[in-house]
């Protein structure tokens, strides 16, 4: 797995050679560049850190300079780890830049979506709420019934209800890449992404793996590993 | 973070657009790709042939109106066709236009002309 931090530009739409519309979110994707690296001996796993963007240094806590300072860098605002098989290929202050997306199709987006703090059922769930009239009595917009009755005796879990909605991690999966400008950093993709404009996301692409990862996944869940050609 | 945007839409506008407001009338040409298929020797099993044809289809009519901004910008043209009023959206900077030309300016007092769908009282 390869990836990168970027923060969400807002949306906005190109034209195909055919003169299609096509509706595209345009990312502020890198440059990262790789904080620490964390190994298996130390850390049980290998992975990369990556850091991106700026923060003021009166603005950041001590830990975090501190944190920055031991390889000779300025504080970051966003870190996100990687796990990487092979850790010889990086270096620490390694800066990572949108070119890794350049031979591929598709791409992952993981970010924060909006919140939309405490939803009733009608517009989180789309129930249909209670009827306008005939003695409806200030129930237009509940649930119904919930459950049974004695038998069971209780509510079963995961009864749609109403709640706090959004403001949660969310992966939207294969977003085709709309187009990669080298210079300025920036990745569009094809559809939309979580969050509001210029929340953080985290991009990264399962196609650029080498080819030994699916022998990692398995090693991850403690199975045989059988090579295969 | 807005100019990043429109680092992204500047270059994929069109540079050249000839003037034109909501009530002139416009001569659209749109470029088409038409596709032939010819079949060829149809006794030892067909052969396709394809050939792609670019062609200039114009649509004449009254701009009716014009909405959006930047990239986003769309213009609707408005004509009768066999007394059937016939409309269509453009996208300004759709890359299947190659010419909007002005054929004659207008003098309306209105921004968007949905009037004229209304027809001539008889």
């Amino acid at each position: 797995m390869i990836g990168l931090i970027g923060k969400k530009v807002g949306m906005t739409q190109i034209f195909s050679e055919e003169g299609k519309v096509i509706p595209v979110t345009v990312i502020k994707a890198g440059p990262c560049k790789v904080v620490q690296k964390k190994t298996k001996a130390k850390d049980g796993y290998d992975a990369i850190q990556l850091g991106f963007g700026e923060v003021k240094e009166s603005r950041a806590s001590k830990p975090c300079i501190g944190h920055f300072k031991k390889i000779g860098l300025k504080p970051m605002e966003i870190l996100e780890e990687i796990r990487i098989e092979d850790l010889s290929k990086f270096k620490e202050c390694d800066e990572i830049k949108v070119d890794i997306f350049s031979n591929s199709k598709f791409v992952n987006v993981q970010g924060i979506t909006k919140g939309k703090g405490f939803m009733g059922v009608m517009k989180r769930w789309g129930f249909k709420g209670m009827p306008a009239s005939h003695g409806t009595h200030r129930k237009h917009r509940h649930p119904g019934s919930i459950g049974q009755h004695t038998d069971p005796g209780r509510v079963f879990k995961g009864k749609k209800m109403g709640g706090k909605t959004g403001n949660e991690k969310i992966t939207v999966k294969k977003l085709s890449v709309a187009g990669i400008d080298l210079e300025k950093n920036i990745l569009l993709v094809k559809g939309s992404v979580p969050g509001s404009r210029g929340s953080a996301l985290f991009i990264f692409s399962d196609l650029n793996v080498p080819v030994n990862l699916q022998t990692t996944q398995l090693q991850a869940e403690n199975k045989p590993v059988s090579v295969e050609k | 973070m807005l100019d990043i945007r429109q680092t992204v839409e500047k270059p994929r506008m069109r540079e050249k657009i000839s003037e034109f407001r909501v009530g002139d009338t416009v001569k659209v040409s749109l470029k088409i790709k038409e596709i032939i298929k010819e079949e060829r020797n149809k006794k030892k099993g067909s052969k396709e042939k394809v050939t792609e044809k670019e062609k200039i289809y114009p649509f004449q009519g009254i701009v009716i109106k014009r909405k959006g901004g930047g990239i986003r910008e769309t213009f609707t043209v408005r004509k009768e066709s066999h007394g059937i009023g016939v409309e269509r959206i453009f996208p300004l900077h759709s890359p299947i236009i190659s010419e909007i030309h002005v054929l004659k300016k207008g003098n309306v007092k209105r921004a968007k002309l949905y009037y004229l769908r209304d027809g001539k009282k008889r």
